[in-house]
């Protein structure tokens, strides 16, 4: 059976040709039907570039300068633009980490959901906002109809990502990007909303890739997780595994460097810079070793 | 009996709510309520509380930045609570406060060694151009930074590095009491850890009084001796860090600490059947 992502050795740089900055460095990994996975990894791991670019969504001045990206056994990067711009929303969604900027503050939730399932589900203006009245039923909005007639400023910030949730999910995606959406939100409301995509995900049968730099989000929602660091893959496997005996260093370190309210503060490990520093002047022995062979 | 560093009685603040008419009276709304703590010399109080807890404005106000609209503050057995600013001056070497974001509140413009020394220079305690440069460096070298960043402006320090010139430029004055304010919640895991250590040690070394604000309780218990937690501007529970861990009395610090997902696999967590609404807050809507 096929993986609905499978990414293989991608490499992607930002900037001009001859100072461009490599910020994946042949990351690899594959995200099967209906799996969540984690994409864990510390600020400029790359992780958020690895979502970007399965999205197509990479910054202007970056470029995958190798590697494929498989979405259903097709390679996205290969397809013609239009083709693999149908697929955005629909069969690819993304639940975006800031709930505030991400919704349009001079529409109404309602039309701003709506606009998305007449384009992709070709619904009359009427059906779309009772299927978006729906969709808010299911992340748990109470009184939807009221909700879809609010502007986003006037709902929280726990409903706002809800409302993404809900959009992510409208047309019934195989594969929901979320790149740290619970990163900006209060523990209890982090909870309800893992809790939703959790179910969101189960209802709508889709796959999720889940990126986090929080290793206790991964352990509740991610069956399997992937460790990115300076844009390579140190390690992956059932996040139970990999969890309970780490066989990278980085990952052991990571582990120790994180506090937890029921062990006493002298548990407490720094991640030694040491680690840090070999692990980086690694990547940058593999950068200048890819300079020198073969483009 | 110990000896109590800084104590609030009855501590109240309110601001004037955006008024629905230009005509109406504003109606106050209270955003800290009747806090009293007492923070021991030498210990460090964590203050936790989630966004709107109103944790940020009682921190503001224990040193000053805010007048309190009831209850008292007393720092060393002074009340401050209604002290105006030239009354204030002199305590203000005494009592600092650390940032959330070292981005924006240490100047773009100006490079580490004068941002350190700032609050020398306004205090008078500066002797010339080579006393600055010592003085910076020593305060570099304190937080574990290299001396050689003097001459560096905030941009090209990292996030790590920043926190750290933040704490420097805090101690300073030789302060005995600082407030810091979020000051690990925008930092990686792996420098988090060593910022924690950093203030752990400093604290020991110079025996510093703290209060340390944080939405996140885990990081309170690598630091904290004692902690308050704050629900909509009132402290529903406060005592000593391994109590409140062990056995949390109030529903809301029970609720606060099960919602935190520790690095285990857990099945179950996430069909717990609470899942019916976020208390559907509905931020200002009408």
């Amino acid at each position: 059976m096929t993986a609905v992502l499978a990414i293989h050795d991608l490499h992607v740089a930002i900037g001009q040709r001859g100072t461009a900055t490599n910020v994946l460095r042949g990351a690899s990994l594959e995200v099967g039907a209906g799996e969540v996975r984690g994409l864990v990894g510390e600020s400029g791991a790359g992780k958020s570039m690895l979502g970007r670019a399965v999205l197509g969504l990479l910054p202007t001045n970056a470029v995958v300068s190798a590697g494929t990206i498989h979405f259903e056994g097709r390679d996205l990067l290969a397809m013609p633009e239009p083709e693999r711009r149908s697929l955005l929303g629909r069969r690819i969604a993304l639940i975006p980490q800031d709930p505030m900027t991400s919704l349009n503050p001079v529409r109404r939730v309602g039309a701003q959901i709506a606009v998305l399932l007449r384009r992709h589900l070709a619904l009359s203006k009427r059906d779309a906002l009772g299927r978006a009245a729906q969709l808010l039923a299911e992340v748990a909005i109470r009184e939807p109809r009221r909700v879809l007639e609010l502007y986003p400023h006037e709902i929280s910030g726990g409903m706002r990502q809800r409302v993404l949730i809900a959009m992510a999910f409208a047309c019934d995606p195989s594969l929901v990007i979320a790149d740290e959406p619970t990163t900006a939100l209060d523990v209890t409301v982090q909870r309800h909303v893992l809790q939703l995509v959790e179910r969101l995900r189960q209802r709508h049968d889709a796959a999720v890739l889940f990126i986090t730099h929080d290793l206790g989000v991964v352990a509740k929602i991610c069956r399997t997780m992937t460790v990115l660091h300076a844009g390579r893959v140190l390690e992956e496997g059932e996040t139970a595994d990999v969890l309970a005996r780490p066989r990278h260093p980085y990952t052991r370190a990571l582990l120790a460097a994180t506090p937890r309210v029921d062990r006493p503060a002298e548990a407490l490990r720094p991640v030694p810079t040491a680690l840090i520093e070999s692990l980086w002047s690694e990547a940058y022995r593999l950068d200048r070793l890819a300079m020198v062979g073969p483009a | 009996m110990t000896d109590i560093l800084l104590r609030t009685g009855n501590l109240s603040f309110a601001y004037p709510e955006r008024s629905s008419s230009l005509f109406r009276r504003p109606t106050m709304r209270e955003v800290v309520r009747r806090v009293d703590l007492a923070v021991p010399r030498g210990s460090v109080l964590g203050l936790v509380g989630e966004s709107g807890s109103g944790k940020t404005t009682l921190g503001r106000l224990l040193v000053r930045l805010l007048r309190p609209s009831s209850g008292g503050i007393q720092f060393d057995n002074i009340e401050i609570g209604g002290l105006g600013e030239s009354e204030m001056r002199p305590l203000r070497t005494r009592i600092q406060m650390i940032f959330q974001d070292p981005q924006s509140s240490l100047n773009p413009r100006l490079r580490l060694g004068v941002t350190l020394t700032r609050p020398l220079q306004v205090h008078g305690r500066l002797t010339g151009r080579r006393d600055r440069r010592d003085r910076a460096a020593a305060l570099l070298d304190l937080v574990g930074l290299p001396t050689g960043l003097v001459d560096r402006y905030p941009h090209e320090l990292s996030g790590g590095q920043r926190q750290r010139a933040g704490i420097a430029r805090a101690l300073a004055l030789q302060p005995d009491f600082i407030v810091a304010d979020e000051i690990v919640s925008g930092l990686d895991v792996s420098t988090q850890a060593h910022i924690l250590l950093l203030l752990r040690d400093l604290r020991a070394r110079l025996g510093l009084t703290l209060v340390f604000i944080s939405h996140d309780l885990s990081v309170v218990r690598v630091l904290c001796d004692d902690v308050a937690i704050l629900q909509h501007g009132e402290v529903v529970e406060c005592g000593p860090v391994a109590r409140i861990f062990s056995s949390p009395r109030h529903a809301y610090t029970r609720q606060l600490l099960s919602a935190i997902p520790l690095p285990d696999v857990e099945p179950g967590w996430l069909d717990d059947s609470s899942l019916i609404d976020i208390s559907q807050q509905q931020g200002s809507a009408a």
